[in-house]
């Protein structure tokens, strides 16, 4: 490989602008510069030091900050994009057809279009994911490729800089001391150390260090964005991320979706309300009734070791909690919550069985309409077959009542009814305000006494072990924002010259005002030169330049 | 090994792991919906389950046959269309290895058992009581049926009305050799 060599006799990759030992610039361009160029301590960034091969090549792609920055314009615009109408997730429709038809009526052409262009589901497309994952490898590409060499200089300090070095420094002095004193350079070193600098010296160099570690504020920022990603990763990998939803009526139980082996019972749900009077707010915005409470009684159960779907004789009771809202039922890293609710779902129906002349009863039948029984038997000779039963009746097909939906929204029964009067029996169709008699009048009818309902409770099971690591990935992150903005690194040169000459250099990545006021303080203890600011100096002057105009 | 080299191979390792990574994530998040329902080729979750006549079904015992597994309800009226073909298909491939079970989705015994009679239907039929087995098989739509290889495999899923020559296909693809 190519090297250049620096007059100190130091070799360095092909790209360094200031010579890792000496701080000689080694380019022209450099030494045309008034300033020496400080930004990642003048070393080479590795994505310039090669560009040959299809890997330096992808390598130098992904180091570019040009890339990075598009790409998270890119991700932005995306991201964005996916915001103008409702995504997928969101809308209640299941099938393909039913989406397209959604955005279609909804959102009209444009929603057409936005769902003709996979707009509607744009966070799982695979370019989204993409487009993140290449923002993902721009950060680590750039943070190796300009990290580790940056590391290896900071590590590989000489105290020692050339003249060309420190000359080119922002603040640089030399000069005389101020007072007739011995042992300049002690004096520095003693003041410095106080002012908590790791200070070395060799020979007649010094040189002083503070906060080193502010420099790598930056890449412990983008370990932190890794981990992060990394931690959304894994929501991929089955058994990390649960998130489905489930409705129990009361008195149901539920094989629990996403949790094998696991069932739900719902006891009882609860809507309680504040029975306070209306007033105030509440009265001016219409409200009645103020919910004070939506919870479930739930019991959670297992399935005996090595039992399978379908068997349902042999659950274990293993939590029996309130799921109230803000008040999960957790288990095992698991969290149901307390989502939605559908209250007065019918549930038991009462008739009486009744004489229509006389409107004499011979009984009652409760009808369980989620589990309604083949044969009701009143006793002497009284009984109540049902023939069939529709939970949600919607109209007749070859003589046989139909149902829309398994919900028992509208049920509808024939029953035939055996009296010692109608030893034969007599048949009846009975649905909510509809009496029909398709065998001939009937003596009896089944004549409708009241209802009894249930409630059910929507419920979201949630589980997500990624949740420690997009910590762990927030924190670091964080970590690296405050170690990069509230640390300086700060670096003092000061060479004692054989004539006594003192010469001195300093920079610090951010903060200039605060190192030249430890500056301040030194100069003064130690009798030093004045320093000149020279970024300072050239603002000056360009005033000056403007006021002569 | 020189130095060039060196970083060559370090770059190419590290390029190569985040490719995987990619590939890994985007393949795995694209597939995720078809990985959660079961997929051609993966072990069909065993189950157990009594029928209407109380007869015991147990996915396992039927290693070596061939099964059809439908999931239905009464209110479904494609899964109504299809019961009369699957009944007339049943009895004939029932001979030639090849089991018909029908899960009715947790509804009453009474309306199943009227609807099986009503529609003469003779192939076991049994409740899905929980809804586990539903969800062990993560079917949605229905109707849905399963055909299981005598091995044990899901040899494919049709969600949707089958005609009667899709049946018979359907039933052929699993019989057992």
């Amino acid at each position: 490989m190519e090297k250049i060599r620096c007059e100190c006799g130091h070799e360095n990759p092909i790209g360094t602008k200031l010579c890792g030992v000496c701080g000689r610039a080694l380019t022209e361009e450099e030494q045309q510069n008034k300033l020496a160029d400080m930004r990642y301590d003048g070393i080479a960034i590795r994505s310039k030091t090669h560009n040959k091969s299809i890997i330096d090549k992808v390598w130098n792609f992904f180091s570019s900050v040009k890339v990075g920055i598009t790409l998270i314009i890119l991700n932005l615009l995306a991201a964005s994009i996916g915001t103008i109408l409702p995504q997928e997730f969101y809308i209640d429709a299941s099938t393909e057809a039913a989406k397209k038809i959604y955005y279609e009526d909804i959102y009209g052409s444009f929603g057409s279009l936005y769902y003709n262009l996979g707009l509607s589901d744009i966070y799982s497309s695979w370019w989204f994911q993409i487009l993140v994952l290449m923002l993902g490898v721009s950060i680590i590409i750039a943070s190796i490729d300009r990290g580790v060499p940056l590391h290896k200089n900071l590590k590989n300090q000489r105290v020692k800089r050339h003249f060309n070095f420190m000359k080119r420094q922002r603040i640089f002095a030399e000069g005389q001391t101020t007072a007739q004193q011995d042992n300049t350079l002690g004096q520095v070193e003693e003041k410095l150390k106080k002012m908590r600098y790791n200070v070395r010296r060799e020979g007649n160099a010094l040189m002083a260090e503070k906060n080193r570690f502010a420099r790598y504020g930056p890449y412990i920022n983008h370990v932190g964005l890794i981990v992060f990603l990394i931690a959304v990763m894994l929501r991929l990998i089955p058994g990390f991320h649960v998130d489905e939803s489930i409705w129990v009526a009361e008195g149901e139980m539920r094989a629990v979706p996403g949790m094998e082996g696991f069932f739900i019972y719902n006891d009882d749900f609860l809507l309680e309300t504040h029975d306070n009077q209306a007033q105030g707010e509440q009265l001016k915005q219409g409200v009645n009734v103020v919910a004070k409470n939506f919870q479930t009684d739930a019991i959670l159960y297992k399935q005996a070791e090595g039992s399978l779907p379908g068997q349902t004789d042999n659950l274990e009771e293993v939590l029996k909690e309130q799921i109230r809202v803000n008040h999960p039922m957790k288990y095992d890293g698991y969290a149901f919550y307390q989502m939605d609710y559908s209250l007065n779902e019918l549930y038991k129906m009462k008739f009486a069985l009744t004489n229509k002349e006389t409107g004499a009863s011979l009984g009652d039948v409760v009808i369980d309409l989620t589990n309604p029984e083949k044969t009701y038997d009143l006793g002497d000779g009284v009984r109540v077959d049902i023939l069939s039963y529709v939970p949600d009746f919607s109209g007749f097909k070859n003589g046989q009542p139909q149902t829309a939906t398994p919900a028992p929204n509208n049920p509808a029964f024939i029953f035939r009814m055996t009296t010692p009067e109608t030893p034969e029996g007599e048949t009846s169709f009975v649905a909510i305000k509809q009496t029909l008699e398709p065998l001939g009048e009937t003596k009896y009818k089944m004549a409708f006494q009241n209802i009894e309902t249930r409630d059910k409770t929507g419920l979201t099971i949630r589980k997500d072990s990624t949740i420690p690591f997009l910590f762990v990935g927030g924190f670091i992150f964080m970590l690296g924002v405050v170690i990069g903005s509230y640390w300086a690194h700060r670096r003092i040169w000061v060479e004692e010259l054989e004539d006594g000459t003192i010469r001195l250099a300093a920079h610090t990545n951010k903060n200039w005002f605060g190192i030249k006021k430890e500056l301040d303080v030194l100069t003064e203890a130690a009798h030093l030169p004045a320093y000149i600011d020279q970024v300072d100096l050239e603002k000056e002057k360009e005033k000056e330049g403007d006021t002569a105009l | 090994m020189d130095k060039k080299k060196k970083r060559s191979l370090t770059r190419g390792i590290i390029l190569a792991v985040l490719a995987i990574a990619i590939g890994y994530t985007v393949y795995s998040s694209v597939t995720k919906e078809k990985v959660e329902v079961l997929r051609k080729g993966d072990d069909a979750p065993d189950f157990e389950v009594t029928d209407l006549n109380g007869e015991v079904h147990r996915l396992s015992d039927y290693k070596g046959q061939g099964v059809f597994l439908n999931f239905w309800g009464t209110w479904c009226e494609p899964c109504k269309r299809e019961f009369p073909a699957i009944e007339r298909q049943y009895k004939n491939f029932e001979a030639q290895g090849v089991q018909v079970l029908a899960l009715n989705i947790a509804q009453s015994e009474l309306e199943v058992k009227n609807y099986v009679e009503s529609m003469s239907m003779t192939f076991p039929v049994a409740i899905d009581k929980t809804k586990s087995v539903m969800t062990a098989y993560n079917v949605n739509p229905l109707p849905t049926t399963i055909l299981i290889t005598p091995e044990g495999k899901v040899e494919k899923i049709i969600t949707g009305e089958m005609s009667e020559s899709q049946i018979v296909a359907n039933l052929e693809s699993i019989k057992p050799e």
